[in-house]
């Protein structure tokens, strides 16, 4: 096989049998990596590169960019939205724990002075917002007045009816659990027959409540799972599409880092932008709500209005939004971009 | 600047495309890379060119030994390889100023020095006045010679071209060699994979012949000892 060359050149001639360690290197031969002063300046220059080269994309690429940030927008829409419906009915309620009252019915051995002292004495209490004392003499008064049975009460010797007060917790202790300690409390004081309190239907209403918010969760994470696969399977076919183009960057020596940036980009923008679409989809539900509301609201003589999304719930979105979007584009590209090596 | 030491390379479909290939060409050389169709030479210039990884012997480019080289680093090694393709792999949708700028973008280099280079590197290839035009517009020929501006953009030491005269005139075939003649006078090693034997023997350089993947002549001083 070793026939002497037909033809050579005259450096040819000049070629010596050279170790491989002294391979002679001319021009640039280390592996340049980016190192030194302009390597900050040069990082941020090319995610700046990235980051506009990428929103290029989404907008040169209009119809399937919308389709995937309106998609988006609706996933996020939903939890987002029902998340506003139930901080409303929060409001609401919050109102009507203004309206739990515990009812003592004392011994009826107990004598108007006795009461009032335990009137003072509940009063001290500090969840206690006001007692309020109604005699035998008021009770069969009101009950005369309002019951139409005043003619048959005359049969009677003497007043059948005990002291009763009328306890009213401050705001902070009117939800379901204190109330419910405070009226062991006053049921185990001596000198009270019976204690009473009819807030079943609030307790309900706070464990639908419940139920609503983990649901809204449960929804929540499904529909950012939603838009995890909707954001990588457009960062995918995006891949697909750019296919040659990422063979060519990585023949002339593209790392990784530098063919994922545009995409990653996108991911984010489409996510961003979706959250963006999210919060004025919910914006136009909540205004298209408003009439309705208002007159419901106006028939319970109450001056409810309906609350829209609040500013940390705006951020939430978007930043959600763009987390998940930038998520989707990264598991995208670590599962395509690999595969294309150039042949 | 390329030592292949027994290189061999076997696909996974098909037989041995390489067998036992020793050369050595140095820095500032210029050779041309011949053989029957299917000898062997896109797979040797592939696997200089990192794009194919040998089934056994020592692939060492500009003093890197391939055989040991990580994945993160073969970009860096890449830049520092001119490849220029037949079939061009340009960017269909971007401008030639575009195209020939790729390099440079992607070594993270300053604007400012990028127009400048990428102006250089076209007035070379006589492409100065197409920089605005999409390649699609281009003739073969044109197309060529912007792939040829972003193999040498970024200065690379060594240069290596499959079979870039393949399907132009034997004028513009000739002006092409000369182009990489001129790049070899700057101190840029060559090598050109070609079947075009009039062109090559014109051009009165080192030639390396392959045979059924065997190099059966223009070895090199090692080779030939190693044999
Ligand atoms: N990706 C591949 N998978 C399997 N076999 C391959 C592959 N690429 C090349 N071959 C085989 O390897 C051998 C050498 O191919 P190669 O492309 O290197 O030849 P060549 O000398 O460049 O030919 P041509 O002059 O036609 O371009 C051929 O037999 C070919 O069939
Ligand atoms: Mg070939």
């Amino acid at each position: 096989m070793a026939r002497q060359a037909t033809r050579r050149s005259p450096r040819r001639s000049a070629t010596r049998v050279t170790s491989t360690d002294a391979v002679p290197k001319r021009g640039t031969s280390t592996v340049r990596r980016p190192r030194g002063k302009g390597w900050l300046r040069g990082y941020f220059k090319g995610h700046f590169q990235a980051l506009f080269l990428s929103l290029g994309r989404v907008s040169r690429n209009p119809l399937s960019s919308l389709m995937t940030i309106a998609v988006i927008g609706i996933a996020l829409a939903l939890p987002a939205g029902l998340h506003v419906v139930l901080k409303n009915v929060q409001g609401v309620s919050a109102g009507w724990e203004d309206a739990v009252q515990i009812s003592l019915f004392l011994n009826q051995s107990i004598e108007a002075a006795e009461a009032r002292r335990l009137v003072e004495k509940i009063s001290a209490m500090p969840s206690i917002e006001e007692v309020v004392h109604v005699t035998p003499q008021q009770a069969l008064g009101e009950f005369r007045q309002y019951s139409g049975f005043g003619d048959a009460l005359e049969v009677l010797d003497e007043n059948p009816l005990p002291n009763v007060l009328l306890v009213r917790p401050i705001k902070e202790a009117s939800e379901p659990l204190m109330v419910e300690l405070l009226l062991h409390e006053l049921r185990s004081l001596p000198s009270v027959e019976m204690a009473q309190l009819d807030m079943e239907w609030l307790k309900r209403l706070y464990a639908i409540m419940a139920i609503g918010e983990r649901g809204v969760l449960v929804l929540a994470v499904l529909l950012a799972l939603a838009v995890l696969l909707i954001v990588g399977n457009t960062i995918r076919l995006a891949i697909q599409n750019r296919r040659d183009e990422i063979e060519v960057q990585k023949l002339i020596g593209a790392t990784d880092a530098f063919i994922q940036r545009p995409f990653l980009y996108s991911g984010l923008w489409q996510g961003m932008l979706g959250a963006v679409m999210a919060w004025l989809l919910v914006t136009l539900s909540l205004w298209l709500l408003h009439g309705p509301v208002q007159q419901l609201s106006l028939l319970y003589n109450s001056n409810f209005s309906l609350g829209s999304l609040e500013p940390v719930g705006i951020l939430v979105v978007l930043v959600a939004g763009g987390l998940l979007g930038l998520l989707g584009a990264w598991l995208a590209v670590g599962r395509h971009l690999r595969d294309i090596e150039p042949t | 600047m390329i030592h292949f030491e027994n290189v061999g390379k076997r696909y996974a479909e098909g037989g041995e495309a390489l067998s036992g290939i020793n050369l050595q060409l140095d820095a500032g050389e210029m050779a041309f890379l011949t053989g029957h169709s299917g000898a062997g030479k896109s797979t040797m210039l592939k696997l200089i060119g990192l794009i194919e990884r040998a089934s056994y012997g020592q692939v060492i480019i500009n003093g890197k030994n391939f055989s040991k080289l990580g994945r993160r680093h073969i970009p860096y090694v890449r830049r520092d390889i001119g490849i220029i393709f037949q079939n061009h792999k340009l960017l269909n949708d971007r401008t030639v100023f575009d195209n020939v700028a790729l390099p440079l973008v992607i070594a993270g280099q300053p604007h400012r020095d990028i127009q400048r280079r990428v102006h250089a590197s076209l007035d070379k290839v006589g492409l100065l006045d197409k920089e605005r035009m999409l390649p699609l517009s281009l003739s073969g020929g044109e197309q060529q010679r912007v792939g040829i501006a972003r193999a040498v953009v970024n200065k690379p030491p060594l240069l290596v071209a499959d079979e870039p005269t393949g399907n132009l005139d034997p004028a513009l075939s000739a002006e092409i060699m000369n182009l990489f003649a001129e790049f070899n006078q700057v101190g840029v090693t060559v090598l050109i994979a070609s079947h075009d034997i009039d062109l090559i023997n014109r051009m009165d350089k080192r030639v390396l012949v392959l045979d059924k993947g065997r190099l059966i002549d223009g070895a090199g001083e090692q080779g030939e000892v190693l044999q």
